[in-house]
C-alpha cells in the first residue's frame, strides 16, 4: 500500500511541476515536512475536477463584476458546488476603522466530508486536510459542535463596530454533544483537558465550578435542530492570557501551516503587538449542497486583530500588508480551492478618503451584519495580483479625514458599583441605537459562586420605567459546585438605554481558594447579548450559497433581521482576603480559646470544692519524717 | 409589678419601631455581627423570590432556613415587621415563670430550711427579690441591645429564641407533651437545641420525683414517653416539609450547612476565619472536633447538675451560642436574658468587672475593626479575628464564672458560708 502511495504521489508531483507555476512549485520543494508535501500534492490531484471548474467560477466573477458591479452574489447560485471532496477556502478580510485602527480578519475554512456521527461510521481513519488531531477529538467525545476562541484585549463595539465573529476576552469554549452522550460532564472534563493541550491553553481550569448551561443563547450555528440544552456545555476562562504557545498550535491545524498562503502573515511578534487579538475554531455539521442529502464538517479557523499603529501614535494613518505583519504575500495555499483578500471600500466609492495599491478590478458587494458593503476582492490564485515583483504588498494611503461612524445598532458595557468588601451591584447598560424599532434581546450572566447573587435585587429599567423580562431562567450557585446562571429575554424600547442591575456578597474563601495573586482580584466572564437586530439592508438568507466567508457564519433565518452577539466587557472584582500568612497562629489560637473553655468546664466538673489547709513547710516535715522513724510524736 | 412590666413594654416597642423606620435599619440588617447565612433576611426574601421564579430555593446555596419558616414568611411577608416585633416578647413568658419558679423554690427552701446551715440564710433570696427578678429577665432582654440589633434586623434567630423561650416556658410550666414538641421545632429549626434535650429530661423527673437511676423500671417509663413525643414531633415536622417542598433537598442545605460550615463570612463565632484557614486534609477532623465540642458538655453537665436542670439548661444555652458555627448577638442576648435569674449567684463571681469590660469593649470593637478591613482597607481580616476571639474568650470566662459560682454555692449551701479552717482560722475554698 505504501509502495503503492509513493508511486501514485511521483506521478503527482509529475503531473503538478508540469502544471502549476515555478515558484509555487520552488516553496512545495522547500517545504521540510515531505510526507507534508506527499499529502498535499496528492490533494490537488483528486481536486483536479474541481479546478478546473473554480477556474470557470472566477473567470466568472470576475467578467460579471466589471459588466455589472452591483450584483455580485446573487448571481452565483447559478453555481453548482462541487461533488462531495474535502475542500480549503483562505480569506484575509481589511476593513479601515474611523478611529485610523485597522481591522484585519482572517478565515480559513476546511470542509470535511465525512459523517462519523451516523451510525457505524464510528471509525474515521482517513484524513486529508482537516487536521486529525481535531478529527480524533471530535469523534471520540462525540462532539456535535465546537466553538473555541482565544482573545487578548477587548472589542471596542463603540469605536470599532461590529466585528465578523465575536468573542469575549479570554478563552471561551462551548460544546454541543451528540444527543447519544450518556456522561455529558464527564465527555466534557475530557475534552477540556484533551484541548488544553492541543491549543496549549490553560483550559484545563475549565470544571463543575465555571460551566453552566445556557438555556437559551447558545443555539447551535450548523445542523441539527438540538434543543436540549443537557447537552450544550459553556465556560468562559476570562483571566486567560493568549499568546504565541496559543498561536502555534492554531497554525498547525491549518492544511499549509504557516508555509504559505495567507497564513504567512502570522508573525507572532506583530500579530501581538496590537491593541486586540482574537483567534478562534469553530467546527460543526453544515449541508453539503442545497438538498442536503450528505453533511460535511466544517472547520473555521478565524483570526481577527486589530491594529492601532495610528492611534498609538506609532505612525501615519496609512498603512501596508509589510507595515502590519512584516511579510508580503508571495502566493495562495496551494490547496486552497479559494485564497482571496477583501478590503472594505464601502465609504469610498469614488476614491476620495483614500487609495489603494495596487489597484484591482475586482469589486464585491456583501450583506455583512445588516448593512450592504462592497469590497475590493484581490485573488490569490491568479498570478497577475502578484505583478512582476512576484510579491503582494497592499498598500493604503489615506487622502483625507474619514467622516463618523454609524453608531453600532446594540452595544452594551457592564461595572460593578459599590464600595467596601462586603457587597456590590452589578451594573449592565445595553443600548439600543435603533432610531425607531424596539427588538428583543438576550442576555445571559454566568457569575461565579464566590460572588453570591441576590435576584430579588433584580431590576431592569429602560428609560427610567421598570422594564419587566419576559423570560427569566435563573439557576442559582453552589458553593464550590456550580456557577450562578442568569438569563432574561428583555425588550430593548428604540432608541434608549436599559439598565440591568442585581446585588451581590462577596465571599471569604478558603485561604487555598485564591489565585496566586489575590488582591489583583477576582474576574467574572463577559455578560452574553445575543439579539436578532433589525437589518437595514434585506439578509440573504439562502445559507448554501456561495459567499465570502466572514458573511457566512451565523446562519440568517429571515431577511429583516440579523443575529449579534455582543460581549460586554469581564469585571474584576476583589474579594476579602484572609491573612494568608498565618494558618499556623490561627488555628492555635483558635484552639486555646476553645480549650480555655474546654479546661475551665473540665476543672469545675470533675473537682470539688474542698478547704485549703496548706502543706507544713519542709523543715516540718523533714523533722515529723525523723520523728516517725525515731517513734516520737509528731509535731502539730 | 404589672405598671412597670407594660411600661418596659411600650419602651421596647417604640424602640424597635422607631428603629425600624429609620435608615439605620438596612446598616443594621447588613451587619454581620447581626446576622447569618442561616438567618439573614434577605436570605429569606431572596428565597421567596426564588419560589416565585419556580426555583426550588434549596437549589442555590443562599437560602438556608426550613422549610416551614419559608411558608410561615409566604404568608406574612408583609407583615414580617410584627412577627419579629411581637416574638421578643414569648421571652417575656419565660420571665414570668422563671419568677414562679422561684417561688417554688422558695417555699422548698422554707421547708427544707433546717437542712441548711443556719448561716446560709442569706444565700437564699428573699420574697422582694424574688418579686423583681421576672421585670429584670423581661428588661435583660428587651432593653438589650444585642436583641433590638437582632429583631430590627429581622433576623429570623429572634423567632428561634421565641421558640426556645417557649418551650422553656411549658418546661417549666410541666407540660411534657408541648415542652417536646417546642423543642422538636427548636431541633427543627437548627439542630442544637437537640442539647435541651437532656435538662428538660431532668427537670420532669424531678418535679414528679422520679429519681434518676437507671434500674427504675419508672425512670426508664418517663424517659421513653418523653423521648417518644420528641422523636415523633421531629419526623412529624420534618414528614411534613418534605410534604410541603416534596423533595428532601433543604436537609442537606439547611443541617448539612450548619454542620460542614462552608460559607466562611465572618460572624462573632469561632469557626469562619478557624476553617478559611485551615489545611485541607485537616479540615474534616477539625469540624468533627468542634461540632463533638458542642454536643460534647451535655453529658458531663447533666451528670454535674442533674440535680439543677434550670441552671443546666442555662449553660447549654449559653454553650450552643458560644461553639456554634454561624453564631450572631441574637444567641448571645437569649442566654444573657438569664442572667438576672442568676443575681443571687453575685457575690461568688469572681471576675465580671473583667468581663463585662471586655464584653463591652468586643461590642464597640466589632463595628470598628470590620470598618477598617472591609472598607477603609487599612486593617486586615487578623484585627475582626482578634476580637471576636476576644469575645468568645469573654463569654466562656463568663459562663464559666456563673458555673463556678452556682456550684459554690450550693457548696456553701451544705457545708455553711463561713467555713473554719482546722486551727480556726477562715479558710479559703479551693477546687480539688
Amino acid at each position: 500500500m505504501a509502495a503503492h502511495r509513493c508511486g501514485l504521489s511521483l506521478v503527482c508531483i509529475l503531473f503538478f511541476s508540469s502544471l502549476a507555476h515555478p515558484s509555487r512549485c520552488d516553496t512545495l520543494e522547500k517545504a521540510n515536512d515531505n510526507t507534508a508535501t506527499k499529502r498535499s500534492i496528492s490533494e490537488v490531484n483528486t481536486d483536479g475536477s474541481v479546478a478546473g471548474e473554480d477556474m470557470n467560477e472566477r473567470q466568472w466573477q470576475s467578467t460579471d463584476v466589471e459588466v455589472n458591479r452591483s450584483d455580485g452574489t446573487k448571481n452565483s447560485e447559478t453555481f453548482t458546488p462541487a461533488p462531495a471532496k474535502d475542500q480549503f477556502q483562505e480569506e484575509l478580510v481589511i476593513r479601515p476603522l474611523h478611529s485610523g485602527d485597522i481591522y484585519a480578519s482572517f478565515q480559513f475554512r476546511t470542509l470535511w466530508d465525512t459523517d462519523f456521527l451516523q451510525e457505524g461510521q464510528k471509525k474515521v481513519s482517513h484524513y486529508r486536510l482537516f487536521p486529525k488531531s481535531l478529527g480524533q477529538v471530535l469523534s471520540k467525545f462525540s462532539v456535535q459542535e465546537l466553538h473555541i476562541s482565544f482573545t487578548q484585549g477587548f472589542w471596542r463595539t463603540m469605536q470599532w463596530g461590529q466585528p465578523f465573529i465575536p468573542s469575549p476576552p479570554g478563552a471561551e469554549l462551548w460544546v454541543w454533544f451528540h444527543h447519544t452522550v450518556s456522561d455529558v460532564d464527564g465527555n466534557w472534563k475530557e475534552l477540556t483537558n484533551v484541548l488544553s493541550g492541543i491549543f496549549c491553553a490553560s483550559l484545563n481550569f475549565i470544571d463543575m465550578t465555571n460551566t453552566v448551561q445556557p438555556s437559551a443563547s447558545f443555539k447551535p450555528l450548523g445542523l441539527g435542530n438540538a434543543t436540549d440544552h443537557r447537552f450544550l456545555r459553556y465556560a468562559t476562562l476570562p483571566r486567560e492570557i493568549v499568546c504565541t504557545e496559543n498561536l502555534t498550535p492554531w497554525k498547525k491545524l491549518l492544511p499549509c501551516g504557516s508555509k504559505a498562503g495567507l497564513a504567512v502573515l502570522m508573525k507572532s511578534e506583530k500579530l501581538f503587538h496590537s491593541s486586540f487579538h482574537s483567534q478562534a475554531v469553530h467546527i460543526r455539521p453544515i449541508c453539503q449542497d442545497e438538498q442536503c442529502t450528505s453533511k460535511a464538517w466544517e472547520l473555521r479557523q478565524t483570526l481577527n486583530v486589530v491594529f492601532d499603529h495610528y492611534t498609538s501614535g506609532q505612525g501615519k494613518k496609512e498603512w501596508s500588508l509589510f507595515k502590519m505583519f512584516s511579510r508580503t504575500l508571495t502566493e495562495a495555499c496551494p490547496l486552497a480551492s479559494s485564497s482571496k483578500v477583501y478590503v472594505d471600500i464601502t465609504d469610498n466609492p469614488e476614491g476620495e478618503l483614500f487609495e489603494l495599491s495596487p489597484a484591482t478590478p475586482l469589486l464585491s458587494q456583501a450583506v455583512v451584519l445588516g448593512d450592504r458593503r462592497t469590497y475590493s476582492v484581490y485573488d490569490l490564485t491568479r498570478a497577475e495580483t502578484f505583478g512582476q515583483l512576484r510579491s503582494f504588498n497592499l498598500l493604503l494611503r489615506w487622502k483625507g479625514d474619514s467622516g463618523d461612524m454609524l453608531r453600532p445598532l446594540l452595544h452594551a458595557e457592564r461595572y460593578v458599583a459599590g464600595f467596601g468588601l462586603q457587597t456590590g451591584e452589578i451594573h449592565t447598560v445595553i443600548y439600543n441605537n435603533h432610531p425607531y424599532r424596539a427588538f428583543p434581546v438576550l442576555l445571559m450572566d454566568s457569575v461565579p459562586w464566590y460572588l453570591q447573587l441576590y435576584i430579588h435585587t433584580l431590576t431592569v429599567t429602560s428609560k427610567s420605567r421598570d422594564n419587566k423580562p419576559s423570560y427569566i431562567h435563573y439557576q442559582p450557585a453552589k458553593d464550590r459546585h456550580r456557577p450562578h446562571l442568569l438569563e432574561m429575554l428583555i425588550q430593548l424600547p428604540p432608541h434608549s438605554m436599559t439598565e440591568v442591575t442585581v446585588q451581590f456578597e462577596r465571599a471569604l474563601l478558603k485561604w487555598t481558594e485564591y489565585t496566586p495573586d489575590p488582591n489583583h482580584g477576582f474576574y467574572v466572564g463577559s455578560s452574553v447579548i445575543s439579539a436578532l437586530v433589525p437589518s437595514m439592508v434585506a439578509m440573504s438568507t439562502n445559507f448554501t450559497q456561495d459567499q465570502p466567508l466572514f458573511s457566512s457564519f451565523v446562519p440568517v433565518k429571515e431577511e429583516s433581521s440579523y443575529f449579534v452577539r455582543v460581549y460586554t466587557e469581564p469585571l474584576l472584582v476583589n474579594l476579602p482576603t484572609p491573612d494568608f500568612s498565618m494558618p499556623y497562629n490561627v488555628i492555635c489560637l483558635t484552639c486555646t480559646v476553645v480549650a480555655v473553655g474546654y479546661g475551665s468546664f473540665y476543672n469545675l466538673l470533675t473537682r470539688t470544692f474542698q478547704v485549703d489547709e496548706p502543706s507544713p513547710p519542709l523543715a516540718k516535715r523533714l523533722a515529723n519524717f525523723i520523728r516517725r522513724i525515731r517513734g516520737v510524736p509528731l509535731l502539730a | 409589678m404589672a405598671a412597670p412590666l407594660t411600661l418596659l413594654l411600650i419602651v421596647a416597642v417604640t424602640i424597635r419601631a422607631v428603629l425600624f423606620r429609620s435608615s439605620l435599619a438596612e446598616l443594621i440588617s447588613e451587619r454581620v455581627e447581626v446576622v447569618s447565612p442561616l438567618n439573614a433576611w434577605k436570605r429569606v426574601v431572596e428565597g421567596l423570590a426564588l419560589l416565585d421564579l419556580g426555583v426550588s430555593p434549596y437549589s442555590g446555596d443562599v437560602f438556608h432556613e426550613t422549610p416551614l419558616m419559608i411558608y410561615l414568611f409566604h404568608f406574612t411577608v408583609d407583615y414580617a415587621e410584627i412577627v419579629f416585633m411581637v416574638s421578643p416578647y414569648f421571652v417575656d413568658c419565660l420571665s414570668c415563670f422563671l419568677a414562679s419558679l422561684d417561688r417554688f423554690r422558695k417555699q422548698k427552701y422554707a421547708l427544707e430550711s433546717d437542712r441548711y446551715p443556719a448561716d446560709c440564710l442569706e444565700l437564699l433570696r428573699s420574697p422582694k427579690e424574688m418579686f423583681y427578678i421576672p421585670l429584670k429577665v423581661a428588661m435583660f432582654y428587651l432593653l438589650n441591645p444585642f436583641t433590638i440589633l437582632s429583631c430590627v434586623a429581622k433576623s429570623t434567630c429572634g423567632l428561634n429564641n421565641a421558640i426556645i423561650a417557649l418551650f422553656i416556658f411549658c418546661t417549666l410550666k410541666g407540660s411534657a407533651l408541648l415542652s417536646g414538641i417546642l423543642l422538636a421545632l427548636a431541633t427543627y429549626q437548627s439542630i442544637y437545641p437537640l442539647t435541651l434535650f437532656a435538662p428538660a429530661l431532668l427537670f420532669f423527673l424531678q418535679r414528679l420525683y422520679i429519681p434518676v437511676n437507671l434500674r427504675r423500671s419508672s425512670f426508664w417509663c418517663f424517659t421513653l414517653q418523653y423521648a417518644f413525643i420528641y422523636v415523633g414531633s421531629l419526623v412529624v415536622i420534618t414528614g411534613l416539609s418534605f410534604f410541603l417542598l416534596g423533595s428532601w433537598d433543604f436537609i442537606p442545605s439547611v443541617y448539612g450547612f450548619i454542620f460542614s460550615v462552608p460559607d466562611l463570612t465572618p460572624n462573632i463565632g469561632l469557626f469562619w476565619y478557624f476553617f478559611a484557614e485551615m489545611f485541607e486534609h485537616f479540615r474534616l477532623f477539625f469540624i468533627c472536633v468542634f461540632q463533638i465540642n458542642v454536643f460534647f458538655y451535655t453529658i458531663p453537665l447533666s451528670i454535674k447538675l442533674k440535680e439543677h436542670p434550670v441552671f443546666l439548661i442555662f449553660m447549654q444555652i449559653a454553650i450552643i451560642s458560644i461553639f456554634k458555627s454561624y453564631p450572631t448577638v441574637g444567641d448571645v442576648a437569649l442566654y444573657m436574658a438569664f442572667l438576672p435569674a442568676w443575681s443571687h449567684l453575685y457575690r461568688f463571681l469572681r471576675n465580671i468587672f473583667l468581663v463585662s469590660c471586655v464584653l463591652l469593649a468586643c461590642s464597640a470593637l466589632f463595628p470598628v475593626l470590620w470598618h477598617l478591613w472591609i472598607y477603609a482597607g487599612s486593617a486586615n481580616s487578623n484585627f475582626y479575628y482578634a476580637i471576636t476571639l476576644l469575645f468568645n474568650f469573654g463569654q466562656i470566662l463568663l459562663v464559666s464564672d456563673y458555673f463556678y459560682a452556682y456550684l459554690r454555692r450550693e457548696h456553701h449551701l451544705t457545708h455553711g458560708l463561713y467555713l473554719k479552717k482546722k486551727d480556726g482560722t477562715e479558710a479559703t475554698l479551693v477546687l480539688k
